[in-house]
């Protein structure tokens, strides 16, 4: 039996994870970062003290990586890992750009102490960004130049006559004849600023990027030996648990300690604001704690009515945007051979993380002396180590975060919540602290979910069926969103401490923006994007007007896997399929006849191909109007209009008697630029089409007046074991010549329109409104002509 | 506090601890185990599983008082140097993401794999009929008992 700290968890909290300081004070290292100043000069300093410090100024921050003499290589990444394998691909991206084995590479991720700041790891970003310009990728290149260059002199060849296998740099004429990196660099400490004009390596020449490397972390998953953040334990920790309000918007009145006084486990409470938490010696007392005390609140929101929710939305005051706004809209519309309007419905939803969110803290000192260590499983525990400074009333620098997965987050669940919590609690109680929401602390009070959808289609198309003018007015919900320095309120537990949740200021006018910009899908593949005198869309129509309105949200509302994408998605990947079969034409070759961008051309045809897609217009002609039928429907999405091609066919059987959908297949077809890892990307693939399944025919938040009631699994279902398992295939597009993009949200992107044409194509029966329940299907069903 | 003898991973320990603890939080605090995971603590998820004398139970709603036999968990089947095949074949498919649910597929799936080795693919998804995966690794899952199936017949 053992309670004891893990020895990974100990070096952190001494500050001996600092080793980058220490390459410097042993032996020779070479070491890239974004400048020149730093690094070579702080470990100068901390060679004169002996001793590293516990924590960093955050400017020194800066290095990406370290090579050592004894030809140890070690990568500092704030881009992390939550389960999609993009550890395992940095590795292999470093073996690549260096030539080295991949068991020599030593990678620190996401301490803000020791690794440079990336911001947040999330929206599909972590490969354009390691991979673009300026970052990992670059740093690689700057080092491989700089050994090359002292190989060159030390060898007295060109450096084009050089090559790098294993560490060793040889010469390509005479193999005998090369020096390792660890032999080249010898006692030197060369500091090196990135250069941004490092040639990087050729996709076409990679040997260890584009195989499916098996990713580090499955082997201690599935034998239980991984560290989650659940797992972290400290010296004379105590666990603690949040007592959130019964009603949103309620107000804090009292909190009857005595309550708990005669609970074991020497129960602490903790008040602050509308913050209340109590902590004991383990968590099953700190549990019963929170259900026993007596906390006395007053007042509360009232919620809006949810059935009538989506007419409320059209009414309430909202900041409005335009995406593109051509002003020959209503002319084309009204000239028109013939127009066609529908309205989509998404609801609410949640990121529903399988554990529930956890955090460890250290707070320690008073005043402006108070140093806190967190351990968090956030996307962005730089945002998060500059909020918590503002909540501790410390300085940024006395504030260290590091990244330890948690159980899978699929964007802002309640992850920086509960780093809050543990923080608060931590400083009150001068204790070492662990916070485990409970199930419904998780649902209804931690995480912040992806906003509703109202959606009004419009589109006009000329007497060949062409669309020649394509209106999109959207109304959606907004309440805080990722947490800055300045705004811990954008989560529940910063508002919940006081801090104020930024407000959603109406506008008078829409904005107008200056250049095209899809990134939240909310412009269809089918327009030509034409803002400011240039075009960045994929397809024909030129007169598109694209309005969004936001409106305050009852509930937080934050990054949910495909934020807005695919809500948006959704409602164009179906308008078109609608078009399509009033036009009585096939929808692949309708899409095709508005379509420009030849990748998405391919993505689409990719899918179809594998699918093989039966070309004929929808619905099916011969299926029956009873019993159970059979479909298939197809969505594609330029995702974020920069990152990443998918498409996806579905194939659906329908119950026209009961109204459940059974999906059979699912085709996914997937073009990111040169691919990583294969088996990796076909895992993202593979369980973006399951969870956009599970998204489109289950998942919905419910509330009454007073509370939200998806509080546990029966009460948010969820696709499970012992549902009809699809068949999924996967049909990967490897372009070498092109930019790596984002893979992690293509495909879950077009998974509710998939399946909404497919079930149109089986039943002739059109949902407009996720997720497709047997009642709105039967509903649907009900409204054929 | 009253004491409770426990059979974890092969041996025999006497804990301290609340008879109406439920099992999960023993051995997650007790024992300092990382293989069961707290979920839901309401048993509709099965992060929690472990094995009770080769049988599946979310120990998240057991009471300690009420655990007997030999209880394993994810470590006690193999390590990483020495994976059981189980966990080996999950490794092979790389059959999960974040991993946060695996103890349910992975011994629901060996409850019924050691009995039925040849049970199709859809004997399996029925044996684990109600398990949650958020990252909907299901399918990989599935190749994964599938190939565990045919070590255990061969």
């Amino acid at each position: 039996m053992s309670t004891a700290m893990r020895p990974e968890a100990l070096s952190a909290l001494a500050g001996e994870g600092l080793s980058r300081r220490n390459f410097f004070r042993s032996a020779g290292a070479l070491i890239v970062g974004f400048s020149m100043s730093g690094a070579l000069e702080n470990a100068e300093a901390q060679t004169a003290t002996g001793f590293p410090a516990p924590t960093i100024a955050t400017n020194q921050v800066d290095s990406w990586i370290a090579i050592a003499s004894d030809d140890s290589v070690t990568a500092y990444t704030g881009k992390c890992d939550f389960g999609q394998g993009f550890r395992t691909v940095q590795h292999q991206l470093v073996a690549e750009e260096l030539g080295v084995p991949l068991a020599r590479v030593k990678m620190i991720i996401c301490d803000t102490a020791q690794c440079p700041d990336q911001g947040v790891s999330s929206g599909s970003q972590g490969h354009p960004t390691q991979f673009g310009n300026g970052a990992l990728r670059t740093a690689l290149a700057t080092a491989r130049e700089a050994l090359f260059k002292m190989a060159s002199d030390q060898l007295g060849v060109a450096v084009d006559e050089l090559d790098v296998e294993n560490g060793i740099v040889f010469v390509k004429s005479d193999r005998g004849k090369g020096m390792s990196y660890g032999r080249l660099i010898g006692g030197k400490k060369i500091s090196l600023a990135l250069d941004a004009r490092a040639a990087t390596k050729n996709p076409a020449n990679y040997k260890i990027l584009g195989t499916s490397v098996p990713r580090y972390d499955v082997p201690p998953k599935a034998t239980g030996e991984f560290e989650y953040v659940h797992n972290i334990r400290l010296p004379a920790m105590i666990h603690a648990r949040v007592v959130r309000p019964p009603r949103v918007g309620a107000k804090l009145v009292s909190v009857d300690e005595s309550s708990v006084k005669s609970l074991p486990g020497n129960v602490k409470v903790v008040a602050r604001k509308d913050f209340v938490a109590v902590a004991a010696d383990t968590q099953w007392e700190a549990m019963q704690a929170a259900d026993t005390l007596v906390v006395k609140w007053s007042g509360g929101d009232k919620l809006p009515d949810q059935d009538t929710i989506f007419g409320t939305m059209r009414k309430l005051p909202s900041r409005d945007a335009y995406a593109v706004v051509a002003n020959d809209v209503d002319a084309k519309l009204k000239s028109a051979a013939q127009t066609f309007k529908a309205t989509y419905f998404h609801p609410f939803q949640m990121h529903g993380s399988l554990g529930t969110s956890c955090a460890v803290a250290d707070v320690r000192g008073t005043g402006a002396n108070t140093t806190a260590t967190v351990w968090s499983a956030s996307q962005g525990i730089y945002p998060q180590r500059d909020s918590l400074a503002l909540i501790l009333g410390t300085a940024k620098e006395n504030v260290r975060c590091i990244f330890v997965e948690g159980s899978g987050c699929y964007g802002l669940n309640g992850a920086d919540s509960v780093a809050y919590d543990a923080a608060v609690v931590s400083q009150a109680t001068g204790r070492a602290v662990r916070v485990q929401y409970s199930r419904k602390d998780e649902m209804t009070a931690g995480e912040s979910y992806g906003p509703a959808y109202v959606i009004d289609l419009k589109a006009g198309v000329d007497d060949k069926g062409q669309i020649i003018a394509w209106d999109y007015e959207g109304w959606t919900f907004s309440k805080g969103n990722r947490p800055n320095a300045t705004t811990p309120g954008n989560v529940i537990a910063g508002a919940l401490l006081g801090f104020p949740v930024p407000a959603n200021t109406p506008t008078t006018t829409p904005s107008v923006p200056n250049s095209f910009s899809n990134n939240a899908n909310v412009a269809s593949a089918y327009g030509t994007g034409c803002v400011g005198g240039s075009c960045g869309g994929t397809g024909t129509v030129q007169s598109e007007r694209i309005l969004t309105h936001t409106i305050a949200s009852p509930f937080f509302t934050g990054p949910l896997r495909s934020p807005n994408r695919l809500q948006n998605t959704f409602a164009n990947e179906s308008f078109i399929d609608e078009i399509a079969a009033a036009l009585k034409v096939d929808s692949v070759a309708y899409r095709l006849r508005h379509l420009t961008d030849s990748r998405l051309i391919d993505v689409m045809n990719g899918a179809a191909r594998a699918a093989k897609w039966d070309t004929r217009p929808s619905p099916n002609p011969r299926n029956a109007k009873t019993g159970v039928v059979t479909g298939r429907g197809i969505a594609i999405v330029f995702y974020e209009g920069n990152n990443g091609y998918g498409g996806l066919v579905a194939e659906v059987s329908v119950d026209q008697a009961s109204g459940y959908v059974t999906v059979t297949r699912i085709v996914a077809s997937n073009d990111s630029g040169p691919i990583s890892n294969p088996d990796g990307l076909r895992a993202q693939m593979e369980g973006g089409a399951l969870q956009g399944m599970s998204r489109a025919l289950f998942e919905e938040v419910k509330w009454n007046e007073e509370s939200v009631t998806s509080t546990d699994w029966r009460r948010f279902p969820v696709y499970k074991f012992g549902d009809v398992l699809p068949v999924v295939e996967t049909v990967l597009i490897d372009r070498r010549d092109k930019q790596q993009m984002g893979a992690g949200e293509t495909i879950i992107t077009v998974v509710a329109a998939a399946i909404a044409n497919a079930i149109f194509d089986a039943a002739g029966a059109r949902v407009r409104q996720v997720p497709f329940t047997p009642d709105r299907v039967l509903a649907a069903l009900a409204a054929r002509e | 506090m009253p004491e409770v003898i426990l059979n974890v991973n092969g041996g025999d320990n006497v804990v301290e601890v609340d008879p109406n603890s439920p099992l999960l939080y023993v051995l997650i605090d007790a024992y300092g185990l990382r293989g069961p995971k707290f979920g839901c603590g309401l048993a509709q998820c099965g992060a929690c599983t472990v094995l009770m004398d080769g049988e599946p139970y979310r120990s998240c709603t057991l009471p300690v008082s009420e655990a007997k036999g030999k209880i394993v968990t994810l470590e006690g089947l193999g390590t990483m140097e020495n994976p059981h095949p189980i966990q080996r074949a999950f490794i092979e498919e790389q059959a999960l993401q974040c991993g946060f649910c695996i103890s349910g597929p992975v011994l629901y799936g060996k409850a019924f794999v050691d009995k039925n080795p040849g049970a199709s693919e859809t004997q399996i998804v029925e044996a684990l009929n109600g398990l949650l995966c958020r990252c909907h690794a299901h399918p990989r899952m599935v190749k994964a008992l599938l190939r565990y199936g045919k070590e255990v017949k061969a």
